[in-house]
């Protein structure tokens, strides 16, 4: 009996997590946050430690644990990851440990216990295998994250929370429909089964609809998007991290969505499409308009979604893997540029980009960082950016001249929004008396942005090390969806 | 591994500089990137040396070295690699060249600069991304050095980050190169489409399957692929080497110090669209559209550009001006398929061009930092070493004979005569006229600059101050009289001199008919003969320079020195008189022919009101108004109806009970 690594991946965190906010009280908290970094490193390392273990060659599902549940209704407590989860299971382990380690000394225990409950629930919906299982997972991340919204976020948390949850619960009511109605006719509710589960179309149809609405809601996707800006903006930083950068609604698309109903995606796939290209240059738009910096990260955030979203419905094989290095480098480009804003944040108070110009002349490090993470958002070549962006428009050329014309509107809208982003907050001479009082970084937010810029030029110089480790996965998920269920 | 030193060396020159320059003494910045780029050049030279006399010997056309998988598609490896053949080596030997002869100019120029170690690490850096492009073997890694370059670009235009206009055009270069990229980066998807591959060798070699297929852009709509693919691929390149009208970002980008405006945006990064063409010969060749295309946006921007080159009263933008029309000639080049003249006068126009420029910035800094060319004059005596080598580079822009200019221009004006694709002619009257403009405006420059009586005296202070630390220096020695510039600046001058003068004499026929360039460069004789035409009338450097004197474009070049000199130092009233008798003409040309104004009024402000539409349409009031505030009023209202059935009576109740049961039962009744 080996180890149950992916049990002590979710469960440690959850632990901790409950561990500290038990502790928050105590000697003024300090246990607490020791304890939270510790559970933070600790996790990170048995995350390495699996990433290194992967074998890359597989598509099947490996560190598998199955343990019966509930034998009643054959819910099993079934746990595995292959190259599609892979990735992610490594993002959600780096970004924690940069939320977590990050947190200033003065924040609160209980806000550093619900990032760690969040992080666990996340790793358990990356690796669960069974349906209610992930939907326990997917549902349960609501509530820590509801309550570092609700409790620690900005003026607006209120309304912005309440939105984000009453949206989320809503798109998952019909997932849960879905799986209900899937139990049904297979009598299980192993993910595994219903890949190979035989659907009418008109079923699949119908079923699409169900867990579209749930991870359009949470990717987000046009129109369902609404709560994403106000709770990205109104979350604190961390929160804002974890919410943007996990990824699991454009997840539960590659391992719910198109493996279970292929034909319907496949009918539908215009309609996908239309909806992306859509979405990338509608938010691209959108982003060009704000004029606060933590909303326009949002929005640039949610049109390279859009991207990805393009690249799942598409179809092919190069834009598959594209969309799927766009998700881990668009994680990595969200939290790095959050990290900016937050940065700028605690210094000014507000980060709205019309009174912060000129910061490069109080702050070089930050100024020389925040252009390096707007090159990456951009997807400049060298950087992480560029890999899946790339594919993307390749694939979408591929598909049609016209889709790849209207893809590659991004190359040309997000360097417009990022750069004038860039021109308004680190160039020119200072006119806001507050910013040329302002400290620049300090260490240990050098050392995390750095950290950040070295991942996204190590992934942007070197993207096989990524994609060697999904290739099988996508490659059997492409091979399986051109399998009819009918 | 001794090629892949040459790009790796100014990279990391580059980290040198950038991490370290700033705490290190400033000395060793500039000695450690010119260390590296010159051991650079010093080793392109020795791969040209190799390729132009060893190879030929050996049998040998090209060398590709893979350095590594970037990544594995399955279909296809996207590598990381090097071509090697006549055509990247000739393109290394100029970058590196130029790129050392500005580091070793930059010393001087930025002396007081307080951003010199950074100075050092862009234009390291740059260096490393233009070797990256031009020693590519795919498209992958072009497109790499391609935003390499273009970043390198963005960050020195705005090096003087305090001035808005110097952000802004670095701004404007960065997006107008983007609206290029977006037709590159589709053109490349169009090959990949149908190749499966973006490895230049594999695409030229399997170039036949792309002809006669159709590609739609829409269901229903049908294009040849192959001229859909090289027009966008061209796109590119226009964005790159800002043809019109992708060319307003080159004048403002002028913003920028002048050792890069030598470097980037006259020598080397600009011409990158020439060359990415010329590697994609073989592709180019299959579709006389996208020649025709190439053809006539060539000429247009060599005219037009020229004619607002007469009009520029700074010194920078005169030379900008004429670089934008340079490189029209390039691009009439490529669309008359004479691939190796386009490639020549890159080669000679890197060096009189960027001769040029350097030269400039020497009256600059002698002048303190003015550029307004009617506040200079008799500059000749005080600066004998800026004004000759800048008259070379005058006399080789020109095309005047025995410069190199003439033995590269004067056979793109010929191929364009005997070109058979559309527009042609339209190019070759257009081009034989711009030689008459781009002698008036060179000399123009020259005599306003040079000759004449001295204007400097009631200079006013210079509005182009470069920073804040040189401007007390600047104050204490307004009142010098202008100087010769210093050995680190005159020293490059004279090298690009001597490059001006000889490169047209030794290079001519080796580069332009002779095999130099070998299968590197690939013409379809047979379709587009302008080149086999010029070969057959080739008779060696002697004959074609006797031959000059019987084609219009050395008369042309000479009457235009006349009216320059007529217009500036014979009668300088004439040319107010002439401006204001044709009032409209110079309105339109002072404006740019208002398409500054144009992409101002339409396109900046059509973007930001569809954006802010978006946001007050589409997100306040469709998805927060309608679809969230909407969907809470409609709950809010469906419980306040729904409340009046909860009434509290039990008879209600039963009622209602009864009624279900009914229901149901006839349902099941019916089933």
């Amino acid at each position: 009996m080996s180890v149950p690594v992916l049990s002590l991946l979710i469960w440690l965190p959850i632990i901790a997590g409950v561990a500290v906010l038990a502790l928050r009280n105590v000697d003024s908290g300090r246990p607490s946050r020791w304890l939270a970094n510790a559970a933070a490193w600790v996790t990170f390392f048995i995350a390495v430690y699996v990433l290194c273990q992967f074998q890359s060659t597989s598509a099947a599902m490996q560190f598998s644990e199955r343990v019966m549940w509930i034998p009643y209704f054959g819910i099993e407590y079934s746990l595995g990851i292959d190259g599609l989860s892979v990735l992610f299971i490594g993002m959600n382990a780096f970004i924690t440990l940069l939320v977590v380690t990050s947190e200033k000394i003065s924040s609160k225990g209980s806000y550093l216990a619900a990032l760690l409950i969040t992080s666990g629930l996340t790793y358990g919906a990356f690796s669960a295998r069974d349906a209610v299982l992930f939907y326990i997972f997917f549902e349960a991340m609501l509530i820590p994250m509801y309550l570092a919204i609700g409790v620690f976020g900005g003026q607006q948390r209120k309304y912005a929370t309440t939105k984000f949850f009453l949206y989320t619960l809503f798109g998952s009511l019909f997932m849960l429909l879905a799986l209900f109605y899937l139990y049904g006719v297979s009598q299980t509710f192993s993910l595994q089964a219903w890949h190979h589960l035989p659907l009418s179309l008109h079923t699949q149809l119908i079923l699409f609809g169900a867990f579209f609405m749930a991870f359009a809601v949470k990717t987000p996707m046009w129109p369902l998007h609404a709560w994403a800006p106000d709770a990205y903006v109104e979350a604190p930083t961390g929160a804002a991290i974890m919410l943007a950068s996990t990824k699991i609604g454009a997840y539960g698309f590659l391992r719910l969505l198109l493996p279970i109903v292929p034909d319907a995606a496949q009918v539908l796939a215009p309609w996908m499409i239309g909806l992306s290209l859509l979405a990338v240059i509608y938010f691209g738009f959108v982003a060009l308009a704000q004029t606060d910096l933590k909303r326009l990260i949002a929005y640039s955030s949610i049109a390279h979604m859009g991207l990805v979203t393009l690249g799942f419905f598409l179809l092919n094989a190069v834009a598959l893997k594209g969309a799927v290095l766009l998700m881990v480098s668009n994680g990595l480009v969200v939290a790095a540029l959050f990290f900016c804003a937050d940065a700028l944040k605690t210094r000014l108070g507000d980060c709205r980009l019309n009174d912060c110009g000129g910061i490069v002349n109080a702050m070089p490090w930050l100024a020389t960082l925040l252009v390096f993470f707007a090159m990456a958002n951009i997807g400049l070549p060298g950087t992480s950016g560029f890999v899946g962006e790339f594919l993307v428009i390749l694939g979408a050329v591929s598909y049609q001249l016209g889709v790849g014309l209207l893809a590659a509107t991004v190359v040309v809208v997000g360097a417009a929004y990022t750069l004038w982003m860039v021109r308004r907050v680190v160039f020119g001479s200072v006119t806001h008396p507050s910013v040329s009082a302002l400290s620049d970084l300090g260490i240990q937010e050098r050392l995390l942005l750095s950290v950040l810029a070295a991942s996204m030029l190590g992934f942007g110089l070197w993207p096989q090390a990524l994609l060697g480790m999904a290739d099988a996965s996508v490659t059997q998920l492409l091979a399986h969806m051109a399998l009819s269920k009918l | 591994m001794m090629l892949a030193l040459i790009p790796l060396l100014p990279l990391f020159a580059a980290l040198f500089a950038g991490f370290f320059g700033r705490r290190a003494p400033r000395d060793w910045s500039h000695w450690v990137c010119c260390a590296a780029v010159g051991f650079s050049f010093i080793l392109s030279a020795f791969v040209l040396y190799e390729v132009a006399f060893l190879w030929p010997s050996l049998g040998t056309q090209s060398e590709n070295v893979t350095l590594y998988t970037w990544l594995d598609l399955g279909s296809t490896k996207l590598t990381i690699g090097f071509l090697i053949d006549p055509l990247s080596a000739l393109m290394m030997v100029v970058v590196t060249l130029v790129s050392f002869l500005v580091h070793v100019y930059t010393i001087g120029y930025m002396k007081d600069d307080p951003g010199y170690a950074r100075f050092f690490s862009y234009i390291a850096f740059f260096t490393f991304s233009m070797l990256m492009l031009v020693m590519s073997d795919n498209f992958l890694q072009m497109f790499f050095g391609w935003e390499g370059v273009g970043l390198a670009s963005y960050l020195l235009i705005g090096f003087w980050y305090t001035r808005p206009s110097a952000t802004k055009a670095g701004m404007k270069a960065f997006l107008m190169n983007r609206v290029g990229d977006f037709g590159f980066i589709v053109g490349i998807g169009l090959l990949f489409a149908v190749l499966g591959t973006l490895n230049f060798a594999e695409i030229f070699a399997r170039v036949d399957e792309l002809q006669g297929l159709d590609v739609s852009l829409w269901p229903g709509l049908e294009w040849s692929l192959l001229t859909v693919a090289c027009i966008c691929l061209f796109i590119g390149a226009m964005g790159k080497s800002a043809q019109v009208p992708l060319h307003t970002w080159l004048p403002d980008s002028m913003e920028g110090p002048t050792p890069i405006s030598a470097l980037i945006h006259a020598a080397t990064m600009v011409t990158a669209g020439i060359f990415m063409v010329a590697r994609m010969s073989p592709v180019f060749e299959g579709s006389d559209t996208a020649l025709s295309f190439m053809i006539i946006i060539g000429a247009t921007t060599a005219i037009s550009m020229a004619l607002l080159g007469l009009v520029q009263n700074d010194i920078k933008r005169v030379v900008a001006y004429s670089t934008l029309s340079q490189l029209g000639y390039m691009t009439v080049a490529l669309g008359a398929s004479a691939y190796s003249a386009a490639i020549f006068h890159l080669m000679t126009h890197a060096f009189f061009k960027a001769l040029l420029f350097l030269a400039a910035g020497s009256v600059i800094i002698a002048l303190h930092h003015e550029q307004d060319l009617r506040k200079m004059g008799g500059l000749r005596h005080r600066m004998p070493i800026t004004y000759w080598t800048a008259l070379i580079g005058a006399w080789a822009l020109a095309g005047l004979p025995p410069f190199s200019g003439f033995f590269s221009k004067e056979p793109i004006i010929e191929a364009a005569r005997f070109a058979e694709v559309t527009g042609h002619a339209y190019a070759y009257w257009a081009l034989t006229l711009g030689v008459f403009l781009t002698a008036c405006y060179t000399f123009r420059m020259i005599f306003l600059a040079f000759h004449g009586a001295p204007r400097y005296g009631e200079a006013s202070h210079g509005k182009h101050k470069s920073h804040k630390a040189s401007h007390k220096e600047q104050h204490a020695a307004h009142h010098e009289p202008p100087k010769e510039s210093p050995k680190v600046v005159t020293i490059p001058l004279i090298v690009l001199a001597i490059c001006s003068v000889l490169a047209g004499i030794l290079f001519a026929t080796p580069v332009l008919f002779g095999d130099y360039f070998g299968t590197a460069i690939r013409g379809d004789y047979v379709a587009h003969p302008a080149m086999a035409i010029l070969h057959a009338e080739w008779h060696g450097v002697i004959s074609y320079l006797l031959h000059a004197f019987l084609t219009p474009p050395l008369w042309l070049a000479l009457a235009g020195i006349a009216t320059a000199w007529y217009f500036t130092l014979s009668a300088p009233t004439a040319a107010g008189k002439l401006a204001h008798m044709l009032g409209a003409v110079y309105g339109v040309l002072k404006n740019h022919f208002y398409i500054d104004a144009l992409y101002e009024r339409v396109i900046v402000r059509g973007t930001h009101s569809l954006s802010l539409w978006f946001v007050r349409g589409g997100e306040r009031f469709w998805s927060e108004g309608v679809l969230v505030q909407g969907t809470a009023r409609l709950v809010q209202w469906a419980a306040q109806s729904l409340r009046y059935l909860q009434t509290g009576y039990l008879y209600h109740y039963a009622f209602a009970m009864a009624l279900g049961l009914v229901v149901l039962m006839t349902w099941w009744g019916m089933k």
